[in-house]
């Protein structure tokens, strides 16, 4: 066991995966010498080389396009997208090429490709450096999306997602980054493509991902001096999402809070909200509510908290659910 | 006083075009490039010539007859493909946009392969690793990167400036001259640059974006360009196949040796429409094609073959008989190319499918068997078990 940061349970995650495999690189901006702006690849290039960690030109598409030529040569690129609200440039190579190659070529060609980016707001950055834009991944047919909400998933959820011979998107919770827990990197990881029970409760389901799952169990233990008992579900995958655990859930409680960071509007929340009332629609004591960022641009960081959810807007809509 | 003309100054616009061989099929010398190939490799250069623009006739035709939903005709740019296609080693690998037709002939790709995407039954019919070419890129510019990616993976495989001519490798990719304003195409030249990938950027400038003239996306020649970022640029006659030839042999030789990207602009024009669906005569001079007919990349080599001895009648003939042959048969296959299935596009999106396309997969496949139940009496096929497996599919 040792106690890593989220950040630095990625890099041991990374190391990890580059020593079992030679094909896999590391490949972004800064991420050599200076490790990364959130040190995420800190010593890699050191140890792995220059061909293996390479610090590229400032150009997101051509970081994700570059890494389709190399996928189609045999390799496994790691790319890091230094801020969410840079990946947009990229977008194209990420939706047109990336998603669609192996169904292009029908199933002949496989595109290993791990797109990392840090999400989310609450560290008072300047515009940009905040966003959630997970939902305009999970929309896209071909790639699979993922969140990491603590240490020890950060350790084994990025090596997964390295021998996955499917694209994954995978997204980081910035403002989680030092965080620190128990990794034990010798125990045995949950599938990738999983979600889990990281708070077994009685009275209503919140599910949540990446930075949102801590501020959920906070939720959830406040409830709980109230005589309230919340189930906590980290979502962990958004496309595919594992709907298995929480439909179970919710076929006990019968009430649903989803909680993200990102825009309520055709969200993850908007998603789950859906399959639930196909799924289990006279299980539900409540219609699921959503607790979202409002449908605006990130606003300037001295409001951020306000529009952030937060505890006590989850408990709100715990509230609300319980009403009914 | 400030003086701006001396910026002007600056700005040399002047340019060598090298050419080998003229429009009349007069042979040419050039002080940098010489045609290497003998009487019978030129013998065999016209038969690619004349096959593609047979293979290329066939698809418009088919079009036409409604057989292919579309089809981007490569006519007028055969000579560019043929010479930079038959440029390429084995070991070498090429990236198209979706007119290469002639490049995929020279890789040994079946014609067939390249209809199916224009006739709807699929979205690139081949394997690329089996002949090193890449499957057709639509959206412009995009293949530049997987281009230029591809080429830092030889890099890291020792495929580079080892001196082992079976072993040295480099990739060519493909553009047209509207690709140049995208911002894939100057990122791949950056990282090319950069990184000294084995990578030649090979621009067919046809004078024409869909309507909009060369004169849209640039004011200087674009292989003027490349010294911006850090690599050599040569305009070569596109129309001319040994030239071509000679430029492209060259610059794959500097991108093997580990010398780095060079930027080949082959300097052509597009005889016909972008797509069947573009009417050109909306957007440019008829003249313009008469002037270009004279400079036909086929004629002047049938005329220096002919003039010379290096081939007659007969063989002319025979090669005429052959692209006939060839397009027949390959009108035959297309046509009866199967539709795809639509079950089978559930199993081609990813390695590890999803529980939620395996439910969609087997709610379709339940869905279709309720017509074949009220049609013949039999629901038979397209069963789906619980894994998603289709009876009878490859496992």
């Amino acid at each position: 066991m040792t106690q890593l940061t989220l950040a630095k349970a990625l890099t041991h995650g990374l190391r990890r995966a580059m020593d079992l495999d030679v094909k896999v690189l590391v490949m972004g901006e800064d991420v050599g010498k200076l490790g990364g702006v959130f040190r995420v690849t800190d010593g890699l290039q050191k140890d792995f080389g220059e061909d293996r960690v390479i610090d590229t030109p400032l150009a997101e598409s051509g970081i994700i396009g570059t890494a389709v030529g190399l996928a189609l040569r045999g390799y496994r690129p790691v790319c890091e997208i230094q801020f969410d609200g840079f990946v947009y440039p990229a977008y194209d190579q990420i939706v047109s090429q990336v998603a669609k190659m192996r169904f292009r070529s029908q199933g002949r060609l496989p595109m290993p490709i791990v797109i990392r980016i840090p999400f989310g707001g609450g560290i008072g950055a300047v515009e940009h450096h905040s966003e959630s834009p997970e939902a305009q991944f999970a929309h896209t047919a071909g790639l699979k999306v993922v969140a990491c909400s603590n240490p020890f998933d950060a350790y084994w959820m990025i090596q997964q997602a390295v021998a996955s011979d499917d694209p994954v998107v995978f997204f980081e919770p910035k403002r989680r980054y030092w965080e620190k827990a128990e990794v034990d990197e010798d125990g045995s990881p949950d599938p990738l493509f999983s979600s889990r029970v990281v708070r077994a409760g009685t009275d209503v389901t919140v599910l949540a991902y990446g930075p949102m799952v801590k501020t959920a169990q906070e939720a959830a233990v406040a409830a709980d001096a109230e005589g309230r008992s919340l189930e906590v579900i980290d979502l962990r995958t958004l496309s595919p999402l594992d709907m298995d655990p929480v439909l179970e859930s919710v076929r006990r409680t019968g009430r649903v809070v989803v909680v993200h960071e990102a825009t309520v509007n055709l969200g993850i929340g908007a998603e789950v909200a859906a399959r639930v009332s196909e799924e289990c629609f006279y299980a539900l004591e409540a219609p699921v509510l959503r607790v979202g960022a409002f449908d605006t641009p990130y606003p300037p960081s001295r409001i951020e908290e306000e529009y952030l959810p937060d505890l006590d807007r989850v408990l709100d809509a715990v509230d609300r659910a319980l009403a009914y | 006083m400030i003086d701006a003309g001396a910026l002007s100054a600056r700005f040399d616009t002047a340019h060598d075009l090298v050419q080998l061989m003229t429009p009349e099929g007069e042979r040419v010398e050039h002080p940098d490039f010489s045609c290497e190939l003998d009487d019978e490799q030129i013998r065999a250069m016209y038969r690619d010539l004349v096959l593609v623009r047979r293979i290329d006739t066939e698809a418009t035709a088919l079009q036409r007859q409604g057989e292919l939903g579309i089809w981007a005709s490569l006519l007028g740019q055969e000579a560019a493909q043929i010479g930079s296609g038959r440029a390429m080693r084995r070991q070498d690998f090429a990236f198209p946009t979706y007119r290469e037709h002639g490049v995929a002939w020279c890789r040994g790709v079946d014609p067939l392969r390249l209809l199916g995407l224009f006739r709807g039954v699929d979205q690139g019919g081949w394997d690329p690793r089996d002949d090193g070419f890449a499957l057709y890129t639509i959206v412009i510019g995009a293949q530049t990167l997987h281009a230029t990616g591809y080429a830092m993976g030889m890099q890291r495989d020792g495929c580079v400036g080892t001196g082992d001519a079976e072993r040295d490798a480099a990739v060519i990719a493909y553009f047209g001259d509207g690709a140049t304003s995208q911002g894939d195409v100057n990122e791949a030249f950056i990282w090319a640059s950069v990184f000294n990938a084995p990578v030649v950027f090979f621009c067919q400038n046809n004078q024409w974006a869909i309507s909009e003239p060369i004169e849209r996306q640039t004011r200087i020649p674009l292989f003027q360009r490349a010294l911006g970022f850090g690599f050599p640029g040569v305009r070569v006659d596109g129309n001319d196949v040994l030239a071509c030839h000679a430029v492209t042999s060259a610059a794959l030789q500097r991108a093997r040796d580990g010398s780095g990207p060079t930027f080949v602009e082959a300097y052509t024009y597009r005889m016909g429409a972008h797509t069947t669906s573009d009417d050109p005569t909306r957007y440019r001079l008829h003249d313009d094609l008469e002037h270009w007919k004279l400079k036909d990349p086929i004629a002047r080599v049938k005329a220096y073959l002919a003039r010379g001895g290096g081939a007659d009648e007969t063989y002319f003939a025979e090669v005429e008989a052959e692209s006939d042959d060839v397009a027949r048969r390959l009108r035959e296959r297309c046509l009866s190319m199967p539709d795809p299935d639509v079950l089978d596009i559930f199993d081609q999106v990813y390695a590890d499918k999803t529980p939620e396309l395996v439910r969609q997969q087997q709610e379709y496949a339940a869905y279709l068997a309720t017509f074949e139940d009220s049609e013949t009496g039999s629901g038979t096929g397209s069963a789906v078990d619980a894994d998603g497996d289709r009876e009878g599919a490859p496992a």
